[in-house]
């Protein structure tokens, strides 16, 4: 497992459980279109699935705990590669082009560290302090709903900006992400699946980007 | 035509090296490029200075000794080996850099000549098929369907030449890896040891201090004899299976 | 010893025994091995054996005697073993395996070899090639060796060099490399049980001979200059062909005759070493800074038609510009049953005279002429597709040898289906090598020689696809039955490292690297070596006359002593040093050119690869003269005097036998 392979499957795999959830989290995003009521009832319902076999708040609480293991060993895992490539090149070249690879492919390092950054930011904004930025909002209501606290935050436009440049690191980890998932485990091994996995990567980073950026963009308009 | 070189100049595997800058004239298009820079080394020679050692043998593009990183690029501007490219594929007036290949695996030895035993280590690893010498059946006795021989010839074509772990942002050899992997697992006489052979191979590969493979994808791209990426995958799938199997 | 022959050479006894078996030629092989001696698998691990050169020869040979569980040590001077010259070969590998059912057979195949070497091999070892030569497609298969196949998953065969019969093997253009590659793997996998030890880009470059014995060699360790010695029961010379002595051939760079001509130095004796391949289809060369030459597969000449301007002054036209009347298809002309056809020397030798005659074309190359004087020559011939692509179609001429077409597009800049193609002869193969015995074993008991480095079974000319069946027959079946009973007396007293031969041994070799390193002249070794190879192309190529050939000893011997005396060798020796590497090879091949000229002087008769001018018939093909030369020259080494530069052999004569197959003589008209 210590194998350099090993430790990419476990990237693969880290990287898919992530991938999951945010098409999961972007489903619920998109609630915020429907209005306050359906954003704040989803956001509360998202506590109560599994009740009465998991206390109130279990089921998140059990993705929390796969999503905390999973940055860990998906962090875990890069930077020993990282620190590995670095020691497999320890003197690099004075003139190096690159022919074929993607901008995405190359950045894939800076890129997580950015998405770290952002998801750090994400729930200390979000969930852990939910501090109010907006001063035309009431600081209760915010706390209180999760609807106010999301419109509050998005009606400023350095958050949206924030989070968009977020969504862009985030569709180009994807698309290189994803791809090189379904290379890890071998899953394209024939010129055809090699089309199939890199179109899905494609479409996946697409959707995942714009279903993103719907919400703020929308509540940032609307508030204007 | 005229050029001027910047050419990596390093005494011994211990030295420390930099960048020295000649210009060679009267290059014809014709010449390849390691006849450029034996007419450097005659020049370099006439006046008194070492001349630059760089590895090369058959000059025909198949037995994989010679390999420079020209201007950035592993082999050149052209999908071929360095000895196969031609004067042609540069202009009057251009400055071309030459660097050894850079990776911890690869030690230079002197100059543009590095250590590429690692990857002998990596076959003695499993590379093979355990056959001693008068134990084979009949060669008729096993046909092979020509999907499967023909993939197998096209990743035999590896010349271990190491331009993929050159051009590789992460110094990874899983190319060379891949392409041995899938040459000897396509064909029904290596299907004893794929399983061992794969795990071996991959240890030793680490063992020997390559970089892991992001699937960059630079290294199919530089590779002289146009190695497709799907070796890796290949590689990577016939580990999965293995792992699997030993448990 | 009789008198001196030409104030050139003596002649020796002739070779009494060859150890070549008598009896039924079918059950000759077979019976040898059962008579030679065995060793006890528990004594195994306790004798040693040193193989120089890892190519098929010795790749295959190390393997093999790894597994049986001698402590084998290999040494090769690339950086891998994968890398020896082997690689390169492209056509194919004959087997007589008649899977095609076309009526081989290893009798067919035993009978073909020994015509196409024009009657100047050894009946018992050919035929011991055919026969074990279907052994080595079953090992080479097994081993993963990926040879073409047809849809139903059984292997391809087809025709190559002329034969009736498909018995060629072979892995799309990459026959050399796949075989090579196999070998390889198999020596990997004993280096990695511990039975063989490898020696990468290590040269050797003495051989240790004590109480007439062959005990070992000293290397130079090319990376650090280390000077080592390498201590054994028996040693192997796998060390390839000498084909670079002309400077321009098709051979690798490093190619050399070092190996053989320390080992013919210290007694071991060079048979035949006049006897040269030229291969008639490579790519010409482009100027005088070229450094080798590229072959294209024969197969082209079954297409294109090769002509050149009936004019002289045509020849730096624009081929296409030249209108049909003014060509001349000289094959066709001369030859007009076998046309374009005609076999390799042939066709070399009238590209030659063509481009003699003026009438070559390409790029105008400065050269130095019989008479000594520097000329302009221009060295290539038309091979010209342009009515095949009229025939088949641009796509089927694509199909069949779009990969050749491709590799002179990237060498020359040219498209060969708009413009016809240049080629021109070039050095190839060597026939020629150390002498050896049935037993592959050289005049130096303990020596034992294999591959395209001994002169055993090609006589004066190799059949296409048959080197490689060679190096593999040795290496994987023949050697390793012969060595055995050798071996079967040791393990030998041991040597200790500083025995008087050890130390002559290091000390010629520290001497040498010594001169070289404070010669401190005015000449690199490279343009040395070009002007022997132009010397030796020129006098000893294609053709060869009694005149010439007197010329270039002389000639050579002068080059000697400007190369002892004022050659300029940079660096020092403890660092990895190229000049200093060629250096020593120069200086052997120098040697070696002499006494090539020399043979080639003594045989007057036209042979396979050898054709002497004054031995030709009224039509001027190849005229053999069996009463007189129908043997092997063995040579001896001695020089003029004590420490004379100049070379004084003395010639061994074997003389050849045909129990099985009638001599003939061949015509091709
Ligand atoms: C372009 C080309 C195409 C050919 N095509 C064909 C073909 O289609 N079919 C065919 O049958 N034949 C072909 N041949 C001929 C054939 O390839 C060779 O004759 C054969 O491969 C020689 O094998 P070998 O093992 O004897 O020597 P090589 O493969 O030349 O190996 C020599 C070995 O000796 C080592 N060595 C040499 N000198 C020293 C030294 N001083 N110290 C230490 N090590 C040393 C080298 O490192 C190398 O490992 C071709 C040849 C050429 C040049
Ligand atoms: C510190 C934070 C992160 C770092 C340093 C990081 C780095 C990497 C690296 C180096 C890869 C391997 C790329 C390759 O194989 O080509 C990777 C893969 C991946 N990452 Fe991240 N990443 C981080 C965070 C994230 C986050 C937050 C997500 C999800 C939202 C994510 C999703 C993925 C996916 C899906 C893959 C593909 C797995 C694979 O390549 O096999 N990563 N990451
Ligand atoms: C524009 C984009 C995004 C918006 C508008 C958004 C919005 C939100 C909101 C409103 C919450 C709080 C939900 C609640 O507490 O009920 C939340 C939590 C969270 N978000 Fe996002 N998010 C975005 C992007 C992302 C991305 C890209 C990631 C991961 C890479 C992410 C990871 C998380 C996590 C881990 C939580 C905490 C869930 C929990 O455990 O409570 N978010 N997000
Ligand atoms: S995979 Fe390609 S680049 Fe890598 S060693 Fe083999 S031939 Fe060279
Ligand atoms: S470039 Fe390197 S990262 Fe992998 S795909 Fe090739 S080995
Ligand atoms: S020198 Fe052999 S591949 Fe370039």
């Amino acid at each position: 497992m210590s194998s350099s392979i090993g430790l990419k499957w476990l990237m693969a795999v880290t990287g898919i459980v992530f991938l999951l959830y945010v098409l999961l989290h972007m489903y619920g995003n998109l609630k915020v279109l429907a209005g306050q009521e359906a954003f704040d009832t989803y956001a509360h319902h998202l506590r109560e699935i599994g009740e009465p076999m998991l206390p109130y708040g279990g089921l998140l609480w059990i993705v929390r705990i796969v999503l905390i293991a999973s940055i860990i060993g998906h962090v875990y895992a890069a930077f020993t590669l990282w620190s590995r490539s670095s020691s497999a090149r320890p003197q690099g070249y004075a003139v190096k082009k690159s022919i074929s690879s993607s901008l995405a492919s190359r950045t894939m390092r800076w890129g997580g560290i950015t998405l770290l950054l952002f998801v750090i930011f994400h729930l200390i904004h979000f969930t852990l302090v939910k501090p109010n930025f907006n001063s035309e909002a009431d600081a209760a209501a915010v706390k209180e709903s999760p609807y106010v606290m999301v419109s509050a935050s998005f009606s400023l436009i350095w958050v949206v900006l924030i989070y968009t440049l977020a969504m862009i690191a985030l569709g180009m980890h994807i698309y290189h992400g994803a791809w090189s998932a379904s290379q890890t485990l071998g899953l394209t091994s024939t010129p055809r699946a090699r089309t199939v996995a890199k179109t899905t990567a494609q479409v996946l980073a697409a959707l995942i980007v714009v279903g993103f950026l719907i919400p703020p963009f929308y509540l940032y308009f609307s508030s204007l | 035509m005229r050029l001027t070189l910047k050419i990596w100049r390093q005494d011994g595997p211990d030295a420390t090296g930099g960048f020295e800058t000649y210009t060679v004239d009267d290059i014809s298009e014709d010449m390849s490029f390691l006849e450029m820079l034996d007419e450097l080394n005659e020049n370099l020679q006439a006046r008194g200075i070492e001349p630059v050692a760089f590895d090369s043998d058959c000059r025909e593009g198949i037995c994989g000794t010679c390999g420079l990183m020209i201007s950035g690029l592993a082999h050149g501007p052209e999908v071929t080996t360095t000895c196969q490219l031609h004067m042609r594929s540069f202009s009057d007036g251009e400055e071309i850099t030459i660097e050894p290949w850079r990776a911890h695996a690869f030690p230079v030895i002197r100059d543009l000549v590095v250590d590429r035993s690692a990857f002998d280590r990596i076959i003695q690893a499993g590379g093979f098929i355990s056959v001693d010498t008068g134990a084979a059946p009949d060669a008729a006795a096993t046909p092979v369907p020509k999907v499967q021989a023909d993939r197998s010839f096209d990743t035999a074509t590896c010349i271990g030449c190491g331009a993929c772990v050159a051009a590789c942002p992460n110094a990874s050899a899983m190319l060379f890896l891949g392409a041995k992997v899938t040459h000897l697992g396509e064909l029904p006489q290596g299907q004893a040891e794929r399983n061992s052979r794969v795990v071996d191979m991959v240890a030793q590969h680490d063992h020997e201090g390559f970089g892991g493979c992001t699937n960059i994808g630079e290294c199919a791209a530089s590779c002289p004899k146009e190695i497709p990426l799907d070796v890796i995958s290949q590689l990577n799938k016939d580990l999965r299976v293995a792992a699997r199997a030993r448990r | 010893m009789t008198e001196l022959i030409d104030g050139l050479y003596r002649e020796g006894e002739p070779i009494a025994d060859s150890k070549a078996p008598d009896g039924p030629i079918e059950t000759r092989w077979e019976r040898h091995q059962f008579e030679n001696a065995l060793v006890n698998p528990a004594n195994r691990r306790k004798l040693s054996v040193i193989i120089v050169g890892t190519g098929l020869a010795g790749a295959s040979a190390g393997a093999t005697l790894g597994e049986a569980g001698y402590h084998v040590k290999t040494f090769c001077y690339q950086d891998s073993p994968r890398r020896a010259h082997s690689i390169a070969a492209q056509g194919g590998i004959n087997a007589a395996k008649n899977y095609k059912g076309d009526g081989d057979s290893v009798y067919r195949l035993f009978y073909d070899t020994v015509k196409g070497g024009d009657y100047r091999s050894r009946e018992s070892n050919v035929y011991r090639l055919a026969e074990v030569s279907p052994n080595i497609i079953d090992q080479c298969v097994a081993q993963g060796v990926p040879f073409a196949r047809e849809y139903g998953g059984l292997l391809d065969n087809r025709s190559f060099g002329g034969v009736q019969v498909q018995r060629t093997f072979y892995a799309r253009g990459q026959t050399g490399q796949q075989l090579l590659i196999g070998a390889y793997q198999a020596l990997e996998r004993q280096i990695a049980k511990g039975t063989v030890e490898m020696f990468s880009r290590h040269e050797m470059l003495e051989l240790v001979v004590i109480d007439g014995k062959a005990r070992g060699i000293i290397a130079r360790d090319m990376v650090t200059g280390e000077i080592e010695t390498h201590l054994a029961d028996a040693v192997v010379l796998a060390s390839g062909g000498y084909g670079n002595v002309f400077f321009l051939s098709t051979n690798a760079m490093g190619c050399n005759v070092t190996a053989a001509w320390r080992a013919h130095r210290k007694g071991a004796y060079m048979a035949n070493p006049c006897y040269t391949q030229i291969h008639p289809t490579c790519i010409p060369q482009h100027g005088d800074k070229q450094s080798k030459l590229t072959l294209m597969s024969e197969s082209l000449r079954n297409d294109g038609r090769i002509w050149v301007p009936k004019n002289a002054e045509d020849c730096d036209k624009d081929p296409r510009d030249i209108p049909e009347e003014d060509r001349d298809y000289y094959l066709e002309r001369i030859y007009p049953s076998f046309g374009n056809l005609v076999p390799r020397d042939i066709a070399s030798r009238q590209a030659k005279n063509m481009c003699d005659e003026g009438r070559g074309v390409g790029p105008a190359i400065v050269e130095v002429g019989p008479d000594g004087e520097e000329r302009e020559v221009r060295r290539g011939v038309y091979l010209d597709f342009a009515s095949a692509i009229e025939r088949m179609g641009r796509e089927s001429v694509e199909s069949k040898y779009g990969n050749l077409f491709d590799m002179y597009e990237r060498i020359t800049g040219e498209n060969p289906y708009e413009v016809p193609m240049r080629i021109y002869p070039a050095v190839h193969y060597v026939m020629g090598g150390l002498w050896v015995d049935y037993d592959l074993e050289s005049s130096i008991p303990g020596l034992y020689v294999t591959g395209e480095a001994n002169f055993s079974d090609h006589g004066a000319n190799r059949l296409g696809a048959s080197a490689l069946m060679q190096g593999l027959a040795d290496g994987y079946f023949v050697l390793p039955n012969t060595i055995r009973d050798y071996l079967a007396k040791g393990p030998f007293e041991p040597v200790a490292e500083d025995a008087p031969e050890v130390e002559e041994a290091r000390r010629s070799v520290t001497d040498r690297i010594e001169h070289f390193l404070t010669c401190d002249g005015e000449r690199t070794v490279d343009s040395i070596h070009k002007e022997l190879g132009s010397i030796m192309w020129e006098y000893c190529g294609m053709e060869r006359t009694a005149e010439g050939l007197q010329k270039a000893i002389g000639l050579i011997r002068e080059l000697k002593t400007e190369f002892w005396t004022n050659v300029k060798v940079l660096g020092s020796n403890d660092q990895l040093n190229q000049s200093l590497e060629k250096a020593g090879r120069v200086a052997d091949f120098l040697e070696l050119g002499e006494l090539m000229c020399i043979d080639a002087l003594h045989r007057e008769e036209s042979c396979g690869g050898h054709f002497r001018a004054e031995s030709q018939t009224e039509e001027g093909e190849a005229l053999r003269n069996d009463e007189d030369f129908s043997y092997v020259a063995a040579w001896e080494y001695a020089t003029k005097g004590e420490d004379a530069a100049e070379l004084e052999p003395v010639l061994h004569k074997e003389d050849l036998v045909y129990e099985f197959i009638e001599m003939k003589q061949r015509s091709y008209k």
